[in-house]
């Protein structure tokens, strides 16, 4: 029994960075868990992924402006993401492209884009940490940004929350009572930006969406209702980042890599266990089904 | 004038160079029960459009009583509710307390007393819990009829309520403007079947890209008006 705690926390007793680490990873997993239980529900999944490579030139610019600094580059980020979600919402609205393929579109040259910026000024290895992230060598700064972010992104939420989901459930209905209909969806946009963001200081702007989808593709086989599906999203991406760094601590593999897989391993066990149409509860309905046929004679 | 719940004054409709329905000139009365009737086409969904406030009229005007202007609660025909967002029935319902509640005000007892009685009456008495997915077309009416009831509105307009859904859920809904009537709110219903009109509903507009008549039912559904109706829409199907 001592053996195993030993094993489950002495890394995060012993090592700052590996505090820091799982500090930042859970504070990112709990902003980001609900607002892809969001994404998944307007089946506007693909939105987190344009949105995460958009904000890559920006934090590029922010980068070759005044070299790895945390606030320029976060800056930056925020700028090019509300940006692309401007762009491309002007996109859809006035031509007859639809909101995901303009998103697809921005988000490809905002990844060329960025990688190119990048490569002007810095090393491959800053190249990898923008996209890879350094969750294991987040610093006092880094993960004030990340934790502050978490706080503002689930404050704001749980203010919006009545209306967005109003706003995504019947959007017609909301237009006819209060005459307006979207800015809570505005307010969601930017908090999605914001934490993104901050995300990519600990996962990197191509994992980070990760964390945002897979535990909130995950909670929709276990709980019902949106606001347990957010919840569930939340701790749950916790859990993997939590089982992500200890599986790269012992294993010696990139953390950032690690806490996905962990969050995408989740989303197997969930795809085939959860109660909530997983696929062994699809067997089963199936089979009881004809069982429950072959008893009725003919 | 306090007689009229909504008056139209030479009331044309329509987008930019195609006109839906032009010069209405009528009165919605205080506390009646009108059917709005016309072939496919005719511009009912129009008219109701812009009463509610959803499309500006191209010429004319649209008047309504001073106490009742937000007093007015609509069933759109198509809406753009989401079926599969898991939200549970009661959740639904309690959305029709919107201009109560808004974004952040509290949803104290009286609401949720409010909630239970519209579902209630509504004959979902025991669905509060159920996700909205789960519903039948004619159950999920039933929920949007519970919505509509939490307005608690003066007027209400509702576009084609009855189409898709089964008997039994056309006679308890009918029976649920039967009394919203009784109570002396004002109902306009976009229908299209005849005899459910002739039968329930005392006043009818009759339209066909203009109004072709209104007033009692009996005088409105005339053959010779209904002919008339179809002519002008040139449609074959009423």
């Amino acid at each position: 029994m001592n053996a195993l705690t030993e094993l489950l926390f002495s890394p995060f007793v012993e090592f700052a960075f590996m505090r820091k680490a799982l500090a930042g990873s859970v504070s990112v997993a709990f902003a980001a868990g609900p607002l892809g239980v969001f994404l998944i529900l307007r089946r506007i999944s693909l939105m987190g992924d344009a949105m995460a490579h958009a904000i890559l030139p920006g934090v590029a610019v922010g980068f070759l402006v005044a070299g790895l600094s945390l606030w320029v580059m976060a800056l930056g980020g925020v700028i090019t993401g509300l940006l692309v979600a401007f762009l491309a919402g002007l996109v859809s609205r006035f031509t007859p492209l639809r909101e995901d393929a303009s998103f697809a579109a921005f988000h490809l040259v905002s990844l060329g884009l960025g990688v190119l910026l990048v490569s002007l000024r810095g090393s491959n290895m800053d190249l990898i940490h923008v996209l890879f992230g350094s969750v294991l060598g987040l610093d006092d700064a880094a993960l004030l940004l990340v934790t502050a972010t978490a706080t503002v992104t689930l404050l704001s939420l749980a203010l919006i929350f009545r209306a967005l989901v109003a706003e995504c459930l019947d959007p017609g209905f909301l237009r006819a009572e209060q005459g307006s209909g979207s800015l809570s969806y505005l307010v969601f946009l930017f908090l999605l930006v914001l934490t993104l963001v901050a995300g990519f200081q600990v996962l990197g702007t191509l994992m980070v969406v990760g964390i945002m989808m897979l535990p909130a593709a995950a909670a929709r086989f276990w709980v019902r209702s949106v606001g347990q599906q957010m919840v569930f999203a939340g701790l749950s991406g916790a859990l993997a980042s939590y089982a992500g760094l200890l599986v790269s601590f012992y294993a010696n593999v990139p953390a950032s890599a690690a806490i996905i897989l962990s969050a995408g391993l989740f989303y197997f066990l969930s795809l085939g266990l959860g109660p909530q149409g997983g696929l062994l509860q699809v067997v089963r309905q199936a089979r009881a089904r004809r069982a429950h046929m072959a008893a009725i004679p003919d | 004038m306090t007689d009229s719940a909504i008056e139209l004054d030479q009331v044309s409709l329509g987008w930019r160079d195609r006109i839906a329905v032009r010069d209405v000139t009528g009165v919605f009365r205080r506390g009646s029960l009108t059917a709005l009737v016309g072939p496919n086409g005719a511009g009912k969904s129009t008219l109701i459009k812009g009463i509610m406030g959803q499309l500006s009229p191209v010429r004319g005007t649209i008047r309504f009583a001073h106490d009742i202007v937000n007093q007015i609660a609509c069933l759109p025909q198509v809406g753009e509710l989401d079926k599969t967002f898991p939200v549970t029935v009661y959740d639904l319902v309690a959305l029709g307390a919107w201009r109560r509640t808004g974004w952040w005000r509290r949803f104290g007892r009286s609401e949720h007393a409010r909630v239970q009685h519209a579902l209630e009456t509504v004959g979902l008495a025991d669905f509060g819990r159920r996700i909205i997915g789960t519903l039948s077309g004619g159950q999920l009416q039933r929920a949007l009829f519970a919505r509509l009831m939490m307005h608690d509105a003066q007027v209400l307009i509702l576009d084609e309520p009855f189409a898709a859904v089964d008997r039994d859920t056309t006679d308890d809904l009918m029976r649920l403007l039967q009394q919203w009537h009784s109570e002396g709110r004002t109902v306009v219903a976009v229908l299209h079947d005849l005899d459910l009109v002739r039968e329930q509903f005392p006043q009818a507009v009759l339209l066909g890209g203009q109004v072709v008549a209104w007033g009692d039912t009996a005088t409105v559904l005339t053959s010779e008006n209904l002919h008339l109706a179809r002519h002008l829409c040139a449609g074959d199907y009423l």
